[in-house]
């Protein structure tokens, strides 16, 4: 089944938040932030800017009615910056005018002054100087220090990777419209609608129920608009409440870029021990998470990147600690992976670095260490239908590592300046937000009278798919046709404290939660038959909108069944509330069973490296992913190939970059290069690995957003292997992107 | 008043000329298919099409309306997704819904009215359909599936009939039927955008629009294009002139480069996006005085000369001598760019242009370079080598040039050279690249011209010390 959305999408029929009718009257914000990186607000001066026609008010920290304070985990973070700036692009006011070039014009109008203060933007002098977020987090298993007493091998080194922007490509927004009793309607760009409902509410100091938070759908999110919608819906509602008048807030890419967060860049210092079988008996790690300059998401990244610091190996004695490193850029936030493709790869690249060091091949020392089952997690979970090696072993079915390797082995003695390399990515990646009290959902359904239904969920549509999914289960739970269903908007009046969706569970989650409403509301349907038709309700179901009796046609259809039903006086709405059970986590200890099941899968990229230029091209990417028991091929299939690239993107051309003052010099697209079609590996072959799935997943089919990101870090590895072929003296570097510029200083290293 | 058809309505606007395309179709005519991405060329969601009158046809080019003034699209026909939509879905739409090749569906529109307009063009490679969405961002799909639609719509193309292919296009649903009517209709149009005194002269607008569009939206401003209808690129005396108003795409599809310089096509796909070339000019890389301009760098080997013009007072200015500093051109107030022109080398030259940027394709150098050499029995005779990104301005490197004329051809005097420009350039460290980065880059596309020149007495082998 397609995308429900696709022909509304290929129309450019699809509404988006700048797309919504505006309401006369509309007014129009923009944001008056921060030049500078760390500094106190010495003066502030609205006077000349509000005398412009057309401006109507400049809003700041003094005219918020509730609290200035947009911390969802850790209150840390003030709509508006008051006496102090944290980062260049924090919010300092909010200008609202007719339209938005009056704004754009208003904001050179507006005078500040400040005084200047340090800037930290690295995240190992944030270290040294003990700026941190929160307090650090350990995880152990085993005895490291003992274990490395008795290894053959050990490796040191430390590891960099970079930020990541977002660039969905619908800036943020937000579109706020009072409705009476001081109440608002807010149309958000959000993946979190109850976390904009919350801290709305906060901001204006007013109950939860007054604001109603409305999302269609989203232009991408990827996890930035988890929490970083947020402050504009704040700043757009603050403004229509106290104008009472509809506030539309949209970010020019300019502004996005800049002001919001990215993946957070991590620098790390790792010691790894293997005995002489090439079994890694020990890891040790400390990883620096670059927070930014407040909490955001930044707790739970960090304890992602802990729960994924071994991959889909078993490291019988490991000890992992991060660190969330305060600094002045702007709070770096969720993005797909959340935390654990920067441990994966730090682990991935101490294999690497203990390959080259020991002269054996990296594959050598993965393929020794996969995950068996059974095996334990550094956390305390106990591996249970782990995949590591039946992906491994079915990618080299597919296609022999020895042959390929064979293969670049000749074209690198047939070509002079060309030289191919490959590297292989295994993984296992944990589904459940780790946090587990959001692991939770409701969906709410109504069977109309005409036997059509209209589904209400948590579940935000970003591209994913979610909205499709759902429509299936729906679907197959009654046995009717898709077309009958209709996925309404997410709506917080219509169902309340959702979760973001994030953390891949947005299937799952809210596809349990409707699974349990449809089949609730199916058991009275059943009911409903067996009594107009005056048999056994054990004999009776309902196939492609017919109600059979003991597997037999009686006349009896959908329509007339719901009809009848509606008419007997039975409800036919339901609200289905799910939460994930079995999991649990203990911060004291950091032990427990935080996810309902693992995914896994395994990569392998080749690459080809242009000696002369310095530039490369992705040859092939062969997968063997463990969907479970897929619902949707189509949009699995597509979640991998764009998590791939995203993943790609990553570690090869995506550079953002600050100067020393806190100034993002990588600022807009002409800077921040993301892939384009050209930079696509050239053949993406996706495998499935035959598995049963588990029933912790919506009808068995397996969580996709995320996983599939972590295949890319192979383009890393992939790409040195091709340097290395041709400067034999190259030292592999862990310094994440490798851009062109690293490739061709690494080609001519050592001359 | 500016008069175009958007769409199949008449447009006439009291507008300012300089006002954006975009803002023009999703504020004053609510059509919201045309998405606002970037604002800065380099994502294609704001992509349509620009039809302009060629005889009794209509050729149309994607341009990104984000950067577009009014100005320029005056008496053309200006294609948004709404004027593509047809009732049922057009083949590029539904090649898209089978292959999945949207996902959260905000740069589709884009993706669609990019691929109508290689549908339009007498294309049919796969090749030029793929460059038609080089453009185009998506950052959902992985591009995969966008690839496998796209293969799926070039082999229906190939179908399409070369004789009335608009009437094929039409019958098969490819664009609406109100296409046909469109010639006639523009012919009625007044494609003069109304002029006042004291203009700022713009070409496409490509980069003046990135760097200050609030302040030329509310400009009436003067434009290259329309005051030039037909901009020509010929040869006059043994000199290749070029219009000041020809895009790179006129450029690319001039058979008069072509046969001068076979290999220019080539490199001029290196050149922003299919959309950007269809709009920026010649002129206008110039006057933007990007050390780092690729036009700039491509002209400057074939030591090009500009013809200013100042209300009828002409003055020549050498290309080299144009770019004073960082910047800086020897352009004075009221002066604008009429021609470009260049003595067509003596035969048996040739001719190479590199570059290498973050991202291959739509994206800046961070080193380019361009030689234009000729020799007579093995001895190097002449030689012009431009390089941009290493320098505040275009640099022709007159030095290493010096050095090598009269020299045979050899690995010893190719590696010598390659020391000379180390001491004429002054790279510097930004965000496309460390100063020592742009340093070995040049001298690796240094080498890269002779390799790709003189591929019997080259290798990169030879010419580093990697044996």
């Amino acid at each position: 089944m397609h995308n429900i959305d696709s022909i509304n999408h290929v129309k450019g029929e699809s509404v988006y938040i700048d797309d919504i009718p505006q309401q006369e009257g509309t007014l129009y914000g923009l944001v008056f932030d921060s030049t500078i990186a760390h500094g106190k607000i010495k003066k502030l001066d609205f006077r000349e800017a509000l005398m412009l026609p057309g401006v109507i008010k400049i809003f700041s920290a003094k005219d918020i009615p509730g609290n200035n304070q947009l911390g969802a985990i850790i209150q840390d973070e003030p709509l508006f910056a008051e006496k102090e700036v944290h980062f260049v692009g924090q919010a300092i006011a909010l200008i609202v005018a007719e339209n938005e070039l009056i704004a754009r014009k208003a904001k050179q109008l507006i005078s500040i002054e400040f005084e200047e203060l340090p800037v930290i933007t690295d995240e190992r002098k944030a270290y040294e100087k003990k700026q941190f977020i929160f307090p650090p987090r350990t995880f152990k298993l085993g005895n490291t220090g003992k274990a490395f007493a008795n290894c053959d091998y050990l490796i040191e080194g430390t590891v960099k990777s970079g930020a990541q922007e977002h660039l969905y490509i619908e800036t943020q927004g937000a579109y706020v419209v009072p409705v009476e009793n001081g109440c608002l309607k807010v149309y958000s760009s959000t993946q979190g609608p109850t976390s904009v409902q919350k801290i709305v509410a906060g901001v204006l100091g007013v109950a939860m129920h007054k604001i109603e938070v409305d999302v269609r759908r989203l232009g991408g999110g990827f996890g930035g608009k988890e929490d970083q919608a947020t402050p504009l819906a704040a700043m757009a509602a603050l403004a229509a409440y106290l104008l009472n008048k509809p506030v539309k807030l949209i970010y020019h890419r300019f502004d996005d870029i800049r002001m919001t967060g990215k993946r957070h860049p991590y620098s790390s210092d790792y010691k790894i021990g293997l005995d002489k079988d090439l079994k890694i008996i020990a890891f040790e790690v400390d990883y620096l998470q670059n927070a930014g300059a407040a909490a955001d998401l930044s707790p739970a990244i960090m304890e992602r990147t802990l729960f994924h610091s071994t991959n889909c190996y078993f490291i019988p004695n490991v000890r992992a600690k991060a660190y969330s490193c305060k600094t002045n850029l702007p709070p770096n936030t969720a993005y797909r992976g959340f935390g654990a493709p920067q441990a994966m790869f730090v682990i991935e690249s101490a294999i690497a670095k203990a390959a080259e060091t020991i002269g054996v091949d990296t594959q050598k020392i993965q393929e020794t260490n996969l995950l068996n089952e059974n095996d334990e997690f550094p956390y305390g979970q106990i591996a249970k239908d782990v995949k590591s090696m039946p992906s491994w072993l079915q990618l080299n079915d597919k296609e022999g590592f020895t042959e390929i390797k064979e293969e670049i082995s000749l074209f690198n003695k047939q070509h002079g300046h060309l030289k191919q390399g490959m590297a292989l990515m295994p993984i296992a990646f944990g589904i459940s937000f780790t946090n587990t009290s959001m692991n939770q959902a409701r969906a709410l359904v109504h069977i109309y009278q005409d036997g059509s239904i209209g589904i209400s969920t948590g579940a935000i549509e970003m591209g994913q798919g979610v909205n499709t999914k759902l429509t299936q289960v729906a679907a197959k739970v009654f046995s009717v046709n898709e077309k009958r269903i209709k996925l309404e908007t997410t709506n917080t009046s219509r169902v309340a404290n959702t979760s973001p969706t994030a953390a891949s569970s947005g299937a799952d989650l809210n596809g349990k939660a409707l699974e349990i409403a449809c089949n609730a509301l199916l058991g009275r349907l059943i009911i409903s038959a067996s009594e107009i038709l005056g048999v056994e309700k054990s004999e009776i179901s309902i196939l492609n909108e017919k109600v059979l009796v003991i597997n037999k046609t009686v006349g009896l259809e959908w329509e007339e069944l719901v009809l009848k039903t509606y008419l007997k006086r039975i409800n036919l709405s339901e609200k289905g509330h799910y939460y994930t059970p079995v999991i649990h986590f203990d911060k004291t200890k950091e032990k427990g069973h935080p996810f309902a099941y693992h995914v896994y899968g395994t990569a392998l990229v080749k690459a080809t490296v242009d000696c002369i230029r310095g530039t490369y091209a992705l040859e092939k990417v062969n997968i063997v992913h463990d969907f479970g028991k897929s619902i949707n091929k189509d949009i699995d299939k597509g979640q991998i190939e764009g998590a791939l690239l995203q993943g790609i993107g990553w570690v090869t051309m995506e550079e953002i970059l600050y100067d020393e003052k806190g100034i993002l010099m990588s600022n807009a697209l002409s800077s921040y290069k993301v892939p384009d079609i050209f930079s696509v590996p050239k053949e993406v072959n996706i495998e499935l690995l035959e598995t049963e799935g588990t029933d912790m997943a919506i009808m068995k089919s397996k969580a996709i957003g995320e996983p599939p990101f972590m295949y890319g870090i192979a383009a890393y590895f992939a790409i040195q292997d091709a340097i290395k072929a041709y400067n034999p003296n190259y030292k592999l570097k862990f310094d994440a992107p490798i851009t062109y510029e690293k490739v061709l200083l690494g080609l001519y290293e050592g001359e | 008043m500016i008069e175009f058809i958007l769409n199949n309505k008449l447009i006439r606007t009291n507008e300012p000329s300089g006002a954006i395309l975009l803002d023009f179709i999703r504020k004053n005519e609510k059509l919201y298919g045309t998405k606002i991405g970037c604002r800065e060329g380099d994502c294609g969601a704001c992509t349509v099409l620009v039809g302009s009158l060629n005889g009794n046809k209509v050729l149309y080019q994607s341009v990104v309306s984000c950067l577009s003034p009014l100005g320029n699209i005056a008496g053309k026909h200006v294609v948004t997704i709404e004027g593509i939509n047809n009732g049922a879905l057009s083949p590029i739409q539904s090649a898209f819904i089978k292959n999945n090749a949207t996902q959260c569906g905000f740069c589709t529109p884009g993706f669609i009215v990019s691929l109508t307009g290689f549908s339009l063009s007498g294309k049919k490679a796969e090749s030029a359909a793929l460059r038609s969405v080089a453009g185009n961002i998506c950052r959902c799909t992985g591009y995969k599936s966008i690839e496998r639609a796209v293969s799926i719509i070039v082999e229906k193309l190939r179908q399409k009939s070369p004789i009335n292919s608009l009437q094929w296009l039409i019958k098969h649903n490819y664009i609406p039927s109100y296409f046909s009517t469109i010639p006639n209709r523009l012919k009625n149009l007044n494609a003069v955008a109304q002029a006042s005194d004291n203009e700022t002269i713009i070409g496409g607008g490509t980069d003046i629009y990135v760097q200050k569009a609030d302040e030329v939206s509310e400009s009436k401003l003067g434009f290259i294009k329309n005051q030039n209808q037909d901009p020509q690129i010929f040869i006059d005396n043994g000199k290749c002139i070029i219009d000041t108003a020809c895009s790179v795409t006129d450029l690319m599809q001039s058979k008069v480069l072509h046969d001068i310089i076979p290999g220019l096509r080539k490199h001029l796909t290196l050149v922003s996006s299919e959309q950007i070339r269809n709009m920026a000019t010649v002129a206008g890389n110039f006057v933007n005085a990007s050390p780092i301009g690729d036009l700039s760098i491509i002209f400057l080997a074939l030591n090009a000369e500009l013809i200013i013009s100042n209300k009828g007072n002409k003055r020549n200015v050498l290309l080299k001598n144009f770019f004073k500093g960082y910047k800086q051109i020897d352009l004075g107030k009221n002066e604008i760019i009429e021609r470009i022109q260049f003595s067509i080398p003596a035969k048996g030259f040739k001719y190479n242009f590199e570059k290498v940027s973050k991202r291959t394709h739509l994206d800046i150098a961070s080193v380019n370079t361009a030689i234009c050499i000729s020799l007579e029995d093995e001895i190097i005779n002449d030689v012009m080598i431009s390089a941009g990104g290493i320098s505040a301005i275009p640099l022709l490197l007159h030095k290493s040039a010096d050095f090598l004329k009269g020299k045979e051809l050899s690995v010893e005097t190719i590696k010598k050279a390659s020391e000379i420009i180390n001491s004429e350039i002054s790279p510097i460290s930004d965000i496309r690249g460390s100063s020592k980065y742009k340093q070995l880059l040049l001298r690796q596309l240094f080498y890269q011209h002779f390799i790709e020149l003189f591929p019997k007495l080259f290798d990169i082998k030879k010419l580093t010390t990697h044996a």
